[in-house]
């Protein structure tokens, strides 16, 4: 047991999960309060002396599905499956009688694609979990074409299945099912819940698949192996360039409490800044009521000033995501700046700051910036020499001594002309220029890319691949 | 010592007692919080009950709630001890001529004088007491470092008295709207529960629960409407007590069964912001 706990705080550690050794104590004797056999009481009294924080959550349970799925028989949790085999005999007995068909009944490897759709349609439509995942566990076996010790990962098996059971037809059958069993029209708002209940549904079928898919390669590899595959960054170690959908979902949500805590940290930090020197002035001033005497020292409280922003973000293709981001982040924190201007760029430009005006809603606002704003010049490709051009030429004279220009993107040029010049004239007008960009910086000054043109113009070139390195200069910039 | 409960069955039976529908996460992290003696840091949105589950805690094993609201600015004197120094003046006034100085001084740092505050209160406590220090995010870092030694050790120390260590170990929940990442030494010491808002069929039976009156059919229409709210993307999304608010309200214009325009007159004790309202009727298509 120990030597098996051991090895699971390895495996979290290598996920990035930060675990302190006080922790690994706690969850050793949490374990021993909780019998074994129950799974999830188990993995809840992991989770709750070993994870700290929810956006480590779901790190946490892809390594404890990986590691505890294929323990020695004394971990295996009973996966039910007697239960399921006797229940699916005996909803074939049921079919068979509803329908008389069905030659053989026994196992479920006899059934046509089509029947199996059938029933994955009703238990669908029921909710039956059970039934489901004996299913999900069919589709697998039927459909992804596993193959032992071939070297692909696991969203290739979903793929694959996921593609023969066409769940998004499934949808729509089931929505027409409902309306069928109303007898005429839904309602829209029924309409509406309906359809969100049936979804949750199929997600929670896909789930299934999942968990099925993961099951059988760890069968097949072994679970130190598949938990190094299936090791996936946390939220905050995302990088913004390769965000999958639901990566770019959970991004999403962690940008918020994140810009709160940000937004909490600068306020205090402007509050409880430190004490200044004697303000000698004040001081003497005060005395003249105690009779000359200075009882009661004034000191200068340092006033840092709030930077005025501007933002001007590239948002062609590749780096619309991490533009996207940085704008969404800087919004949330208004109030940390004086004023904000944001401009965005493909080789046109375009000042957006009017979209976040009187907008409460700043995903409404980017979606905004990224259908309206006028960004195209000639072909739609980055051009930053053109764009910066324009923007200088345009916006230069509001650029003041108190002013922050912030520079995004990662200067793929597309081999246009750099006009570094441009820079070089903001920093001189600007208090300070920044680059952020979304590349590792491993890749700067390759192909296309000039960052070090315009870098050698700018007070810091700064690399932003995550949400971690993000908050890390935001924290530094307010 | 004794433990307080002997199952997690049998936390979440009890909790159920008292109407807390606790799911498995948290009946199990409640239970080892017994069985180790270790505090509980509940996380998670507002509204999702984290204090009522410790207000419930008490309630089922009939001890004292002695709460601790956190603020910007709280202090020692006010979370752990203070001298109670206007009876400490009286007493030296009192006896002004009698007492040799050693006598006084000794006298005056007794207990007598000590005005306990919730936390050594929780410690000194003779009956039991579950102590709740609530939203544990507001206090500044510093005030965090007041809690550590009487969350690990369960002791206070006072200068002049030497160390008060509890009578017995109180079950501890700390409660925390995530405003702030909370320092390392803190959660380390903590059982860490987070607790979302409940999926639909815990919120049906919440709203069952709590909410006298409604019928299952329209408690079960209610969690499913909240529930595709809550995935559409708001400043804020409904929390459960504002769920049960809602239930109350059409329970009590007699309502049965909701229709789109009803949910719509009703929307805004649901939400609180005007974007989210007008997203939401959108989306629910109540406005066509």
């Amino acid at each position: 047991m120990l030597d098996l706990l051991a090895g699971f705080v390895v495996e979290l550690r290598n996920a990035g999960l930060p675990v302190s050794l006080t922790e690994n104590l706690d969850a050793m004797e949490a374990v021993q309060h909780i019998p074994i056999e129950d799974r999830d009481a188990f993995k809840y009294a992991l989770a709750a002396t070993m994870v700290k924080n929810n956006a480590h959550w779901r790190a946490f349970e892809t390594v404890f599905e990986v590691y505890f799925s294929m323990r020695g028989p004394e971990y295996k949790i009973a996966d039910g499956d007697t239960d399921l085999d006797e229940m699916w005999r005996e909803m074939q007995e049921q079919m068979r009688q509803g329908d008389g068909k069905g030659t053989q009944g026994g196992s479920m490897d006899n059934l046509t694609p089509e029947e199996i759709a059938q029933m994955l349609m009703a238990a669908l439509m029921n909710g039956d979990q059970a039934m489901m995942r004996a299913l999900a566990k069919q589709a697998v076996q039927r459909f992804a074409g596993m193959e032992p010790g071939r070297p692909v990962g696991g969203t290739y098996y979903l793929y694959r299945t996921l593609r023969n059971l066409d769940l998004e037809g499934m949808l729509e059958k089931l929505m027409e099912a409902s309306r069928d069993q109303v007898g005429g029209e839904l309602t829209p708002l029924e309409e509406r819940l309906e359809h969100d209940e049936y979804n949750d549904r199929i997600e929670q079928f896909k789930k299934e698949i999942e968990a099925e898919i993961r099951r059988r390669l760890v069968a097949d590899r072994g679970a130190e192996a598949m938990a190094k595959t299936l090791r996936k960054p946390l939220p905050e170690d995302v990088e913004f360039m390769h965000a999958s959908r639901d990566e770019m979902q959970n991004l999403k949500k962690a940008l918020q409490p994140l810009t709160r805590k940000l937004a909490a940290r600068l306020a205090r930090k402007r509050r409880h800044g430190r004490k200044g020197p004697l303000d000698f002035r004040n001081t003497v001033r005060h005395s003249l009521s105690y009779g000359g005497v200075p009882a009661e020292p004034k000191f200068k409280y340092p006033r840092p000033a709030k930077p005025e922003l501007m933002v001007v973000a590239d948002i062609s293709g590749s780096v619309a995501a991490f533009a996207r981001f940085t704008l969404m982040l800087v919004y949330a924190m208004q109030g940390q700046f004086s004023k904000v201007r944001s401009f965005v760029f493909i080789d046109g430009i375009d000042e957006v700051t009017e979209y976040f005006k009187g907008e409460e809603d700043i995903a409404n606002a980017i979606h905004r910036v990224n259908t309206e704003a006028d960004v195209v010049w000639v072909d739609g490709h980055s051009d930053y020499g053109h764009a910066f051009e324009v923007f200088f030429e345009r916006y230069g004279k509001d650029i003041n001594s108190k002013t922050t220009v912030l520079l995004l993107g990662d200067a793929r040029n597309n081999y246009h002309a750099s006009q570094a010049w441009v820079v070089k004239e903001i920093r001189q007008k600007a208090r300070k220029v920044f680059w952020l960009n979304p590349e590792p910086r491993s890749y700067w000054n390759t192909g296309d890319s000039i960052v070090g043109d315009y870098g050698t113009h700018t007070d810091g070139v700064f690399e932003c691949r995550n949400l971690r390195q993000l908050e890390a200069f935001v924290e530094k910039l307010a | 010592m004794a433990h307080r409960f002997e199952s997690v069955q049998e936390v979440r039976d009890g909790l159920k007692s008292v109407n807390y529908l606790a799911d498995d996460g948290i009946a199990g992290v409640a239970f080892l919080a017994d069985r180790l003696g270790k505090p509980v840091l509940v996380e998670g949105p507002a509204g999702t009950g984290k204090t009522q589950l410790a207000k419930s805690i008490a309630d089922m094993t009939n001890a004292r709630l002695i709460r601790l609201q956190c603020y910007e600015g709280l202090d020692e004197s006010k979370a752990l001890y203070e001298w109670n120094y206007k009876k400490q003046l009286l007493r030296i006034q009192a006896d002004r001529n009698s007492d040799s100085w050693s006598d006084i001084h000794d006298d005056i740092f007794g207990t007598d004088f000590l005005l306990t505050r919730p936390l050594l209160e929780a410690i000194t406590a003779e009956d039991p007491v579950v102590l709740l220090i609530d939203e544990v995010d507001r206090v500044e870092v510093e005030t965090e470092a007041l809690l550590l030694e009487i969350l690990s050790e369960y002791q206070v120390s006072i200068p002049e008295l030497g160390t008060i260590t509890a009578k017995q170990i109180p079950l501890v929940f700390l409660t925390s709207n995530n405003t702030r990442e909370l320092s390392e030494a803190l959660k380390r010491r903590c059982l860490f529960l987070h607790v979302d808002y409940p999926d639909m069929e815990r919120e049906k039976e919440i709203v069952l629960t709590k909410v006298p009156g409604v019928s299952e059919n329209l408690a079960d229409q209610i969690a499913r409407i909240v529930r595709s709210i809550r995935q559409l993307d708001l400043k804020k999304s409904p929390s459960v007590s504002e769920t049960i608010d809602w239930a109350r309200t059409l329970v009590l214009l007699g309502i049965e069964s909701i229709d789109a325009q009803q949910a719509k007159d009703t929307l805004h004790i649901l939400l609180k912001y005007q974007t989210d309202i007008a997203k939401a009727a959108k989306e629910l298509s109540i406005d066509k």
